[in-house]
């Protein structure tokens, strides 16, 4: 066991996959200089011929990616920022998502697509986005979405030995969050698992990626003022542990899901559905989302910052809820 | 090869493309009678291009495809049974039911997809040319893909990759003519697809795609030096469909010129029994390959029709790799 960083735990997680497993290779543009620091000595460990930098072509490389799976290698595809999967929708929703499907399971890709994302820091919309609910309304994908350090490492490596296609979309806002990491070479944490972060009784509050810390720090203050608030981590989003999510709500009665995602079709939008639809009767209050709003993301920190879900929002939210049932004082 | 080898292959090439062309016409004739479901993209006229192609690859190397998906797995040596019961949404179809006739790929045979979204192979080819290369097998990865397909940005993508990696991937343009009712003129720029190779510094090459011995040379060509490690081929067969884009599309897509006749004239069978009977293959051994193929395609349609429909619960398999749980709402009414 040893601290290190979120971004450190990509690179762990990394190393001892392809360390592990010889069919584990790496491909993206600029890996082997290592931009953010995810392939630390991975060339000199592992060659170039397992640390491939591509040409600027996402559609191209994401989609032999796929090829090199079907035919028996474990792709680990750094695709940087999570915008640049635009360019390659169509091979990662009609090639990847679905070739098992279509050819009736004759097909298998154990493949890893990462992408971090790169919100909250003035790159304007076009390097801002958070995509993975746009992903979650396609099936045959599994989709990762870690908050802290310690699921990033399990679950990227639990990602590498699944044996289906992996979406791992990394929280930039988390990329300097220490955990303790543990060195145990199969430690993994198995996608579909989520965590509570935090016990609660008064409100559930539901975390997506990066919101997970801004939903603890609110349940910090909100402890001050007597409002015990349950953090609820699924981790994974595809599939999404909806029985955990539900026997908390069904505990504290009322759910608040916070997620960096515009508001529409987001995660939070499928989680509060899955509260509604399947413990209305515990509910004691509706259930908020606090969400970034449906507009793009400004170039101008004055006006970017206060699009996210952001603490205050959360305190807001979990006061009016808690009132909302609150006898009126006389 | 000896003589007697060589004549096998000949052999096989006409028998091919026998299957392919007999394959079909069955097809549209249950079609038309309403006993397969959606489209049909029918591979008339082009039968050449695949079998050649296909020829030159061995049974374990990997083949990439496309929407007009009946002729490649049938050039490759797949067996006609499943790829039957496959048009006619059958449970023991190759894909289970799944797939259907823009999608008839035999993983067996080593295809890795037959692919509806035009363009979308060409990546996926040069990734399993990829996974050969890493995993130290001499195994080549063919992409077939159309005319229309070239003017696609994961074509090029997936040949740029190829050649900058010098992967063992070979790259069939068959170029039929058309992309739906587009003629490849107001398309495609430049005059042949093949010259796009120059771009990527590989081998450009065009060859008569009525004519299966050419186009079995010219892959050939391309694999011998793809399995040196000198990297992939563009090939562009100069072939021609005989059919609609597909058969169910409601009225006549494609304008056809006064060269219709004349790509008629050239039929790649024909042209091909006439070569062999030329070489001394007696025309009595011809009809019965033809018979023979003949109840080979009325064996596999007896197997399609006698064969069930899936189970409901196939709808919801091969989504991930474990079995996805059926909402009770949609099993109650299914
Ligand atoms: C990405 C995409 N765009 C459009 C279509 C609709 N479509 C299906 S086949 C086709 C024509 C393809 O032409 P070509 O690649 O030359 O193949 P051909 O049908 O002539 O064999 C089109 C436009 C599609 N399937 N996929």
């Amino acid at each position: 066991m040893a601290k290190a960083t979120y971004l450190d735990a990509i690179r762990q997680a990394q190393m001892e996959e392809m360390q592990r497993d010889e069919r584990v290779f790496m491909m993206g543009e600029d890996i082997r200089c290592n931009v953010f620091g995810t392939t630390t000595g991975f060339v000199d460990l592992f060659g170039e011929e397992r640390v491939r930098d591509t040409p600027i072509s996402e559609n191209g490389f994401i989609g032999a990616a796929g090829g090199a799976a079907m035919v028996g290698m474990r792709p680990i595809v750094d695709a940087t920022i999570s915008s640049f999967l635009f360019p390659a929708m169509d091979q990662i929703c009609s090639i990847i998502a679905k070739s098992r499907y279509i050819y009736g399971g004759q097909a298998r890709l154990p493949l890893v697509l990462r992408s971090c994302l790169f919100y909250g820091n003035s790159n304007a919309a076009q390097h801002s986005d958070r995509p993975y609910s746009m992903f979650m309304n396609m099936p045959g994908l599994k989709i990762i979405a870690p908050s802290n350090a310690y699921d990033m490492k399990g679950l990227l490596k639990g990602a590498v030995r699944d044996d289906n296609p992996v979406l791992s979309f990394e929280d930039s806002t988390c990329w300097m969050n220490k955990s303790e990491l543990p060195d145990d070479p199969d430690f993994v944490i198995p996608l579909g698992k989520g965590d509570i972060k935090r016990e609660g009784t008064d409100i559930s509050v539901i975390g997506v990626a990066g919101g997970v810390n801004v939903a603890l720090r609110a349940a910090e203050q909100l402890a001050r003022e007597g409002i015990s608030i349950e953090v609820v981590d699924p981790r994974t989003l595809a599939p999404l542990d909806r029985d955990l999510i539900l026997q908390s709500v069904r505990k504290t009665g009322r759910a608040i899901c916070v997620d960096p995602a515009h508001m529409t079709c987001s995660a939070a939008s499928e989680i509060s559905a899955t509260i509604v639809e399947h413990a209305f009767h515990a509910l004691r209050a509706p259930v908020v989302r606090v969400t970034t709003p449906d507009t793009h993301l400004p170039f101008s920190p004055h006006i970017e910052k206060p699009l996210y879900p952001s603490v205050e929002r959360i305190v807001d939210a979990a006061r009016r809820l808690v009132g909302a049932v609150a006898p009126v004082p006389a | 090869m000896s003589i007697a080898g060589d004549n096998d292959r000949k052999i096989e090439k006409y028998r091919r493309m026998q299957r392919i062309r007999q394959f079909e016409a069955k097809a549209e004739a249950i079609h038309a009678q309403g006993e397969i479901p959606g489209a049909l993209h029918t591979y008339a006229g082009m039968e050449a291009s695949g079998v050649g192609a296909c020829m030159a690859l061995r049974d374990d190397d990997y083949m990439v495809g496309n929407h007009r998906s009946h002729g490649h797995p049938i050039a490759k040596g797949a067996a006609l049974r499943p790829l039957m019961a496959e048009l006619l949404g059958k449970a023991t179809g190759v894909c289970r039911g799944k797939g259907g006739s823009m999608h008839l790929s035999d993983f067996a045979m080593g295809s890795l997809g037959e692919t509806s979204i035009v363009g979308s192979g060409a990546p996926v080819a040069a990734g399993a040319a990829l996974g050969a290369k890493l995993q130290g097998l001499d195994r080549v990865a063919l992409c077939f893909f159309g005319d229309g397909a070239s003017s696609e940005g994961a074509v090029h993508e997936g040949m740029n990759l190829a050649a900058v990696w010098k992967l063992p991937a070979i790259f069939v343009c068959e170029n039929n003519r058309f992309g739906m009712s587009t003629p490849t003129a107001h398309a495609v720029a430049g005059e042949n697809v093949a010259d796009r190779a120059r771009g990527y510094g590989i081998p450009g090459v065009i060859v008569d795609g009525q004519d299966v011995d050419a186009v079995e040379d010219a892959v050939r060509e391309a694999v011998d030096r793809a399995r040196a490690g000198l990297g992939p081929t563009l090939i562009e067969t100069k072939t021609y469909r005989y059919g609609d884009h597909a058969v169910n599309m409601g009225r006549e897509l494609t304008p056809r010129g006064p060269e219709h006749d004349e790509w008629l004239g050239r039929d790649p069978i024909t042209l091909y029994r006439a070569r062999l009977e030329a070489a001394g293959v007696s025309a009595a051994d011809l009809d019965a390959i033809d018979k023979a193929v003949a109840g080979e395609v009325a064996d596999a349609l007896s197997f399609a029709r006698e064969s069930a429909y899936p189970e409901f619960e196939e709808a919801f398999d091969h989504v991930l790799v474990e079995r996805l749980p059926i909402p009770d709402d949609v099993r109650a009414h299914a």
